[in-house]
């Protein structure tokens, strides 16, 4: 193929992109959140979906979990990126780690009569969704799980009356006694 | 309260500022005033200690306090007033940031109660610098305020050096508070850079070293930025491992260019060995260097064959575009300390005559011939002619961006680090005037050269009023050729000669500028008078604009054509129309 009239060289890229959860433990002060977002608009990487708060009041420490997609050598760019940044104290790859757990909280609103109403109820039942609020023709579902659990059950809650869905993104922690 | 008003510590916002700037050894800064950073002027008018320069725009200060820092590797410092004042220093601040330049950028900002209610003269500084600092602060209690200065002087200094931000408001400038001196808490936990590689790694590299067949040094900006001890190893590394050595654009004089081992600068206007040795070495080792794409060319084919060495305090350098085999996390100056030290308790020079044989072979292709003419000068010409006028002086270079720049990393032979100052990651036009003032502000006795081009000159020429109201002897060298030429060049190559817009149809008479400035003119026309044109531009103890005019249309070669690889170079003799055709993917038809 010609390359275009370019003072860069343009390569096309074919390698598998991968979807990796991090860890990133960073110094809660003003524009952490900002520094870390703008990384990642800035390089052009992927934020697939993004979870932070505050852990640890005292010694204003946040957690930040990161699901994003990339090569392997752009992962290992942005966990490079991540960690050269003053406030981040530490940065793990809780997918390398194969030991680690995430949860995701959705809420789910459905609305609908007869049949459809009681359908969702059973599967919410199955998915060990809990009802937190209802009205005669409508419910919100409160569902925790991994992130396909949530989707599979946002799936089968569409022909049912599906209105609208909040999401909190992923939570993720290391199995076993250690901290990150 | 009594108590208080005798503390020597208590003092203003803007009072602690000067204080910080004289605890961190600050002796110049350069600065604009404006209405967000008056009292920090008002401190700055009351005190002898810190001399400030005023610069015509911001952009100056910002590239003068680079030329200071890079020319004494020390910080440079920079104060500008909120809004315009801090966005005309966004590109010296992400200049900074690609080159790894420590520069501390102190803005003032409207009152605190105020922010974020489109005040007169407010931007969201912090947000706007964010992406072109290290790291940035804004201050919004003057308690904060010295901790934070420290902390920015550390930051900006220390692990891969780069520029800081920090925004204070106009009300925490005039409020009152504690200051204390630098103190090691001052610091954010979680930023501890690492300086020592790690002793595994370390062994393969020397084992890798030591069974080099084809072996080659490349360096670059983080040995001159880790300071004169890199230096002096990386040179002591040559001598005893008798390896052949190239250099990026930011790395010139780290090694001396008079050195039997020294191959040139390598990349896209790299000499043809420094290239070849790249492409065909069996080992690489890369110190204080980041395999930016301008070195690489196309990155499937960089060096195919060799196993690499890389040695950066960056983690995120490592394996960014190039795969490399042994990573070395640390400080140049340390890592290569302990490279020497074991290889010269358990490896001997290898022996890589035949090697040197194939360098001599490239060597004699002569890579940077060019024809010299009694008519016109050539603009290489120039650089050899400056080069020779100045050789063994005390001489500081700083460049502008483009064709002249490339000749003069080509042409002008450095020997010692830290004379060089160049644009080299972000590439920026309009730097090398202010920061030939800023080295003249440090070096005032040393002769200060910006080799410059007419268009680029033309991006900051009111620095010319700097220089002069300062005294700074600064010589603007100009190779005017009344084009934008490496922009020409790439349209002559690239875009089928169609010149859009790369002629500057009307230039400034540059002697009557000079005179307009109240500095001196000179200018050039013959290679006969060349000589004796730079003798007095040396001589003359005042700023110079010196109108070298040149050949108009040379080109800059040799040049690694885009998505071509090292060995793929083309070489002056061969820039002919067809050849020059031929060896551009897509080839267009050259007129």
């Amino acid at each position: 193929m010609n390359q275009p009239a370019s003072a860069y060289f343009i390569e096309e890229r074919h390698d598998p992109n991968e979807t990796h959860t991090l860890s990133v433990l960073v110094q809660n002060e003003p524009g952490v959140l900002a520094r870390v977002i703008g990384l990642f608009s800035g390089r052009g990487y992927n934020i697939e979906s993004l979870t932070v708060s505050e852990t640890e009041a005292q010694k204003h420490l946040s957690r930040i979990t990161i699901v994003t997609t990339g090569t392997p050598m752009v992962i290992e760019q942005i966990k490079h990126q991540l960690d050269r940044m003053i406030p981040v104290y530490r940065v793990v790859d809780m997918t390398l780690t194969k030991r680690s757990i995430e949860r995701e909280l959705a809420m789910v609103k459905v609305r609908g009569q007869g049949e459809h109403r009681v359908e969702a109820l059973r599967l919410a039942d199955a998915f060990r969704a809990r009802v937190i609020d209802a009205t005669t023709e409508s419910f919100v579902f409160e569902i925790t799980g991994n992130t396909d659990k949530i989707n599979q059950f946002i799936d089968l809650m569409r022909p049912l009356g599906l209105v609208e869905v909040s999401r909190t993104g992923v939570a993720a922690i290391g199995r076993g006694p250690e901290g990150m | 309260m009594s108590d208080k008003s005798h503390d020597p510590n208590q003092m203003t916002g803007a009072a602690m500022i000067v204080r910080a700037l004289i605890d961190h050894g600050v002796t110049d800064i350069f600065g604009y005033p404006g209405g967000a950073v008056l009292p920090i002027y008002d401190e700055i008018f009351q005190q002898s200690e810190v001399q400030h320069i005023l610069v015509r725009h911001e952009q100056g200060a910002g590239h003068a306090a680079e030329g200071y820092a890079r020319s004494t590797g020390k910080p440079g410092v920079a104060l500008v007033t909120s809004g315009p004042g801090a966005t005309n220093m966004v590109t010296p601040l992400t200049d900074a940031l690609m080159d790894s330049i420590p520069l501390v950028c102190i803005s003032g900002q409207v009152p605190t109660h105020l922010i974020g209610n489109d005040a007169f003269q407010e931007c969201d500084t912090v947000g706007i610098t964010r992406p072109c600092t290290k790291h940035n602060w804004l201050v919004r209690d003057v308690n904060d305020l010295a901790k934070v200065l420290h902390e920015a002087f550390y930051v900006a200094t220390s692990g891969r050096p780069g520029p800081v931000l920090v925004d204070v408001p106009k009300d925490v400038q005039f409020a009152t508070g504690t200051y204390h001196p630098p103190r090691k808490s001052d610091v954010h936990r979680s930023y501890a850079p690492r300086l020592k590689g790690d002793a595994s790694q370390i062994r393969k590299a020397v084992s890798l070293l030591a069974s080099a067949k084809r072996p080659v040094i490349y360096s670059g900006g983080g040995v001159i930025n880790s300071g004169p001890e890199a230096t002096r190893l990386l040179r002591e590394l040559v001598e005893v491992t008798g390896f052949p050595i190239t250099s990026t654009l930011m790395g010139l004089g780290a090694y001396p260019a008079s050195g039997k081992n020294w191959l040139g600068m390598l990349g896209m206007h790299g000499t043809y060995e420094a290239n070849m040795t790249m492409h065909d070495c069996d080992v690489m080792l890369c110190v204080g260097a980041r395999f930016d794409d301008r070195i690489t060319g196309r990155v499937d084919a960089f060096s195919p064959g060799s196993k690499k060495i890389h040695i950066d305090i960056d983690p995120s350098s490592i394996n960014k575009n190039i795969r490399v085999d042994v990573p070395i996390i640390g400080d140049c100056g340390n890592v290569l300390g302990d490279i020497l030290q074991v290889f010269k308790a358990e490896a001997k020079k290898p022996d890589i005559k035949s090697w040197w044989q194939q360098i001599a072979q490239w060597r004699a292709r002569n890579s940077l011939y060019y024809k010299k003419s009694n008519d016109v000068i050539l603009p290489q010409h120039a650089i050899q002619s400056l080069f020779e006028a100045t050789r063994g002086k005390d001489t500081y270079i700083t460049t502008e961006v483009g064709q002249h720049q490339m000749w003069a990393a080509q042409f002008y032979g450095f020997e010692e680090p830290h004379r060089w100052m160049t644009s080299g990651g972000l590439g920026t036009m309009g730097y090398g005037l202010p920061a030939a003032v800023g080295v003249q502000v440090a070096h005032p006795d040393s002769l200060v050269i910006d080799i410059a081009g007419d268009a680029s000159v033309q991006m900051t020429m009111q620095e010319m009023s700097t220089a002069v109201q300062y005294e700074l002897p600064i010589k603007i060298f100009i190779l005017n050729n009344q084009y934008m030429g490496m922009v020409r060049q790439w349209q002559q190559l690239l875009h089928g000669n169609r010149l859009s817009h790369s002629y500057s149809e009307a230039l400034p008479d540059f002697v009557k500028l000079a005179d307009a400035y109240g500095c001196v003119g000179l200018q050039v026309h013959k290679p006969a008078d060349l000589d004796g044109a730079i003798h007095e531009m040396i001589s003359v103890k005042r700023p110079v604009l010196f109108d070298c005019r040149v050949a108009a249309l040379e080109n800059c070669f040799p040049m690694i054509p885009s998505g071509k690889a090292h060995n793929e170079m083309l070489l002056p003799e061969q820039a002919n129309d067809e050849a020059t055709a031929r060896a551009f993917a897509g080839g267009k038809a050259l007129v």
